[in-house]
């Protein structure tokens, strides 16, 4: 291979890598919502984006038929819809179960219920997994179209034969995946609603004060946590297949993304998930498939070892 | 001695029993569940003895047992090595792994520590399957099935399980019962208060690790002989980690029997479930190990056993450790004392330390010293950066610029322990007590340091407890103590590690006058054991007549130094920290 053949490589992993990363930031983003106001981490949050890629399968399956958008966006529309669905799996769980060791009756139990949260979610990802093997089957699927093999070709960018082949469905998905968290940092930063889940995030017991129903915020910030990473595995759902144990590995790549960025930072999130996307196909070049995601834990391994408040964040995060 | 042999009396009759019962049932389907019962069982204490009793909780113990039951299968296919050798080699790579593990990871606490290792066995799982090692198969020796652990009669799959089960056990057993035990639980109950007590809490994290993986790496790679087939998900695998922390949660936590309980109950019932429902129901076990611990959660947190004791003893405090008994209160005080040789040399020297917190400058170009045998008081207003000193001082947080040596010797790079080890003890504004510790046992603690024997260590405890007046508060839990309590057995944890000089963190503040007086008194009797001691505080007043010396603090600096009368005088202190209060109050 010559010197242009690598750097064709080296774009097209990067603009692989930049899509990909945009739905895994949007995961990640997901993820640290939870953090960023519960102080909770969510060891089940993988089988969330698992709930998310069945409901968008499912569905697909279902109405796929009927679809008055059209087959080619129909996929997307319900990974947008899997968001909501998730979120209301995501609030009753909370109520049921989450609720009994996070916010004022975590801060009863020992290390202020840390070791419960991690515990009971671990329980969690576990019945889902499993119950999700008896519901949806062991088999891979997923919820491929025409997009999904079709696209754009860009350039040639350097010389005459230089240029990037540019993924359809994943250009789409990761544009969702953007508009997704813009929308979501606005509400958070704008509307009542956010500043009183950043209320309850900054300090609880003031926020009671303050007449803020802090049970609620937490309630509300584990569904959008979770249906925003449903969406994520709903847009993941259309670029490849996928069975009901693909949360394991998808919990180290969002943790990864979240503590890159410092946990807790929306920003930082998105941004840890793209550099991960990033990292993660550009270590293809050189590295056996196989390899990929122990890449990713190895990151993963180094930047919390020696950088656990990541890079991206503001200053307010605590572990 | 005498809890340990009764632990192990029980430890053999269980194994008794366990042998019979093999020994009865003829079904060899059962037979292999009784096999792979003992084999979680080890997992769970492996997992327990490290993250039960230290606190840390590990989602990682999949790499130490997958790295155990992949040597012992690889060794056999590719050397042809027996396995009674190569369990012991995957006994030591367990525990090696372990170590190499814990030497890094330790640098986290809490949520980022559980993170960090389940990291571990998740890229070892990818990394053995780009090897190719998706199914590692143990070739059948016909030849010498004995050497080779292959049996026809499987009770003596049995009896190996149980061996290294009963083994397990007894390692439990002993280090719990021991200055382990205690070191741990400490760490577990309060990491700092541990490491400022003398505790060498990365030192004993680290034995901790290295012992359950060893037992991890033993039980895969019997689990390897077992099974006859390795695969990455199944040694690896999330559910192998998840296991281990199940079983010991479910059974109970931080006990000896618990993780045992944990594996006889819910293997049996997922292994029957599987046998039944498994053609419908591929991941029925996975889904009763998750409702077992959810529910263990919601239920009763700290597993069955911890449950039904507080059923049993109902409003009972939930005690742990044991190690100490209040036989030797005729301890004499003067072991704890101090030679008088060099009183009134520097003990201590701060020369131009700097520490900022962001754009915080919370010490600022500080220099002093300390004098041997003196009685200094550090005061300032709030935010003047007193216990910021103090922290700088007993190594918690390492300056950014600036000297401190303590008797000629430098304490820039020395852990907390370290410190303590040497000759500095301190106490909290806020107290950390070990609250499920008697108050024995907390001072036991801080005895450690300078002892080697138990005996030894009670004998400093109950010296230090009967100077400072806690002899009938000795039984009662660290949690259960009230504010002048809590700081009179800080101070006693602090005089078991025969320090000679001490860091006292406003000890009177929110005591009423009587208690107040009563630790002045104290004060003073640690004083004329020749014991130097640092004493920040509010309250001028108590300490004008106490201290030998003042040095004032405002804003990180140095602002005034000096005997209490020229102090109380000293127009710039009255100006930026007594201001007109204090005038009033005169």
């Amino acid at each position: 291979m010559d010197a242009l053949q690598y750097l064709e490589n080296f774009l097209q992993s990067l603009v692989a890598g930049l899509l990909m990363g945009a739905m895994y930031g949007l995961m990640c983003v997901g993820l640290t919502i939870i953090f960023g106001v519960m102080r909770v981490i969510n060891f089940a949050q993988g089988e969330f984006m698992m709930l998310g890629m069945y409901f968008a399968y499912f569905c697909f399956a279902w109405f796929g038929t009927y679809a008055f958008f059209g087959g080619l966006w129909f996929p997307f529309f319900l990974a947008l819809l899997a968001g909501p669905a998730v979120f209301l799996v995501g609030v009753l769980l909370h109520r049921l179960l989450i609720n009994a060791v996070t916010g004022r009756r975590g801060n009863k139990l020992e290390a202020q219920g840390h070791y419960a949260q991690l515990v009971l979610t671990l329980g969690v990802a576990l019945v889902l997994q499993n119950g999700g093997l008896f519901l949806f089957g062991s088999s891979p699927v997923s919820v491929a179209n025409e997009l999904s093999y079709s696209a754009w070709e860009w350039g040639p960018v350097v010389g005459d034969r230089v240029s990037v082949f540019v993924n359809q469905a994943q250009t789409i998905s990761a544009l969702l995946a953007l508009v997704v968290v813009i929308g979501f940092a606005m509400l958070m930063n704008k509307s009542r609603l956010g500043k009183s889940l950043r209320a309850s995030a900054d300090n609880p017991d003031a926020a009671i004060y303050m007449g803020i129903n802090v049970d609620r915020a937490h309630r509300l910030a584990f569904g959008f946590g979770v249906g925003i990473t449903a969406i994520g595995g709903g847009l993941l759902a259309s670029n490849a297949p996928f069975q009901p144990y693909i949360g394991t590995e998808y919990v180290i790549i969002m943790y990864a993304g979240v503590v890159l960025g410092g946990l807790g930072s929306i920003r930082g999130a998105f941004l840890g998930g793209l550099s991960i996307g990033v990292l993660q196909q550009v270590s293809a070049i050189i590295l056996p498939n196989q390899l990929q995601n122990t890449v990713i834990f190895i990151c993963f391994l180094i930047i919390i070892l020696f950088r656990p408040q990541g890079f991206f964040g503001n200053k307010d995060r605590t572990a | 001695m005498s809890s340990v042999r009764k632990d192990f009396l029980h430890i053999g009759l269980f194994g008794l029993v366990y042998m019979i019962l093999a020994l009865l049932v003829g079904n060899s389907y059962y037979l292999l569940i009784m096999t792979i019962v003992p084999v979680w069982a080890v997992m769970g204490l492996s997992w327990n003895l490290f993250s039960g009793y230290s606190g840390l909780v590990s989602f990682g113990h999949a790499a130490f047992f997958g790295l155990g039951a992949y040597l012992v299968a690889l060794c056999m296919v590719v050397w042809d090595l027996n396995p009674w050798l190569t369990i012991m080699l995957a006994t030591a790579v367990g525990g090696l792994s372990a170590l190499l593990v814990g030497i890094p990871t330790f640098r986290l606490r809490g949520h980022y520590f559980a993170l960090a290792m389940l990291a571990y066995p998740l890229a070892l799982l990818y990394i053995f399957e780009w090897l190719g090692y998706q199914e590692v198969a143990l070739p059948m020796k016909r030849e010498m099935p004995v050497l080779y652990m292959q049996f026809e009669n499987p009770v003596a799959y049995i009896a190996l399980a149980l061996a290294l089960l009963l083994a397990a056990l007894g390692i439990t057993s002993i280090l719990s019962h021991s200055r382990f035990g205690m070191s741990l639980l400490a760490i577990k109950l309060d990491e700092d208060a541990a490491e400022a007590a003398g505790i060498n809490t990365l030192y004993w994290k680290l034995i901790a690790i290295t012992i359950s993986g060893a037992l991890a790496g033993a039980a895969g790679g019997f689990y390897a002989v077992v099974l006859l087939v390795v695969t990455p998900l199944a040694v690896f695998g999330m559910l192998v980690s998840a296991q281990a922390l199940i079983f010991a949660m479910f059974g109970g936590v931080g006990t000896l029997w618990g993780p045992v309980l944990g594996a006889f109950i819910l293997v049996p019932l997922s292994e029957l479930l599987y046998a039944r429902y498994a053609a419908d129901f591929p991941g029925i076990q996975g889904v009763i190990y998750g409702v077992a611990i959810i529910a263990v959660i919601l239920f009763a947190p700290e597993g069955i056993l911890w449950k039904v004791r507080s059923i049993l003893k109902p409003g009972q405090f939930r005690m742990l450790g044991s190690t100490a008994s209040i036989t030797d209160l005729e301890a004499d005080e003067s072991l704890l004392a101090v030679s008088q040789s060099g009183a009134g040399e520097k003990i201590l020297e701060v020369a131009g330390v700097s520490k900022a917190f962001g754009g915080l400058q919370a010490t600022d170009q500080l220099s002093f010293a300390v004098k041997s045998g003196e009685l200094l008081g550090i005061i300032g207003p709030n935010g003047a950066g007193k216990t910021t000193l103090f922290n700088l001082l007993n190594g918690f947080i390492k300056p950014d610029k600036g000297e401190i040596t303590f008797q000629g010797q430098s304490l820039m790079k020395k852990r907390p322990n370290k410190i303590c080890a040497m000759g500095i003890a301190r106490t909290f504004q806020v107290a950390k007590p070990f609250t499920h510790l008697s108050v024995l046992d907390n001072v036991v603690i801080g005895a450690y340091v300078h002892t080697r024997s138990k005996e030894e260590a009670s004998r400093h405890a109950s010296a230090a407890i009967k100077l400072v007046g806690l002899e009938n508060q000795c039984d009662l839990p660290g949690a259960n103590l009230t504010n002048k309590e809590l700081r009179l057995m800080e101070l006693a944890r602090a005089l078991a590690s025969l320090p000679k000089l001490i860091l006292v963190d406003e000890i009177l503040a929110g005591l009423d006058p009587d208690a107040m007086q009563e630790m002045l008194l104290v004060l003073e009797k640690v004083r004329k054991l020749g014991i130097t001691i640092v004493i920040i505080e509010h309250s001028m007043q108590a300490m004008v007549k106490l201290v030998d010396r003042f040095i004032v603090l405002d804003h990180g600096a140095l602002l005034a130094e000096g005997r209490p009368e020229e102090i109380v005088k000293n127009p710039q202190v009255i100006e930026a920290y007594l201001g007109k209060k204090w005038l009033e109050n005169d």
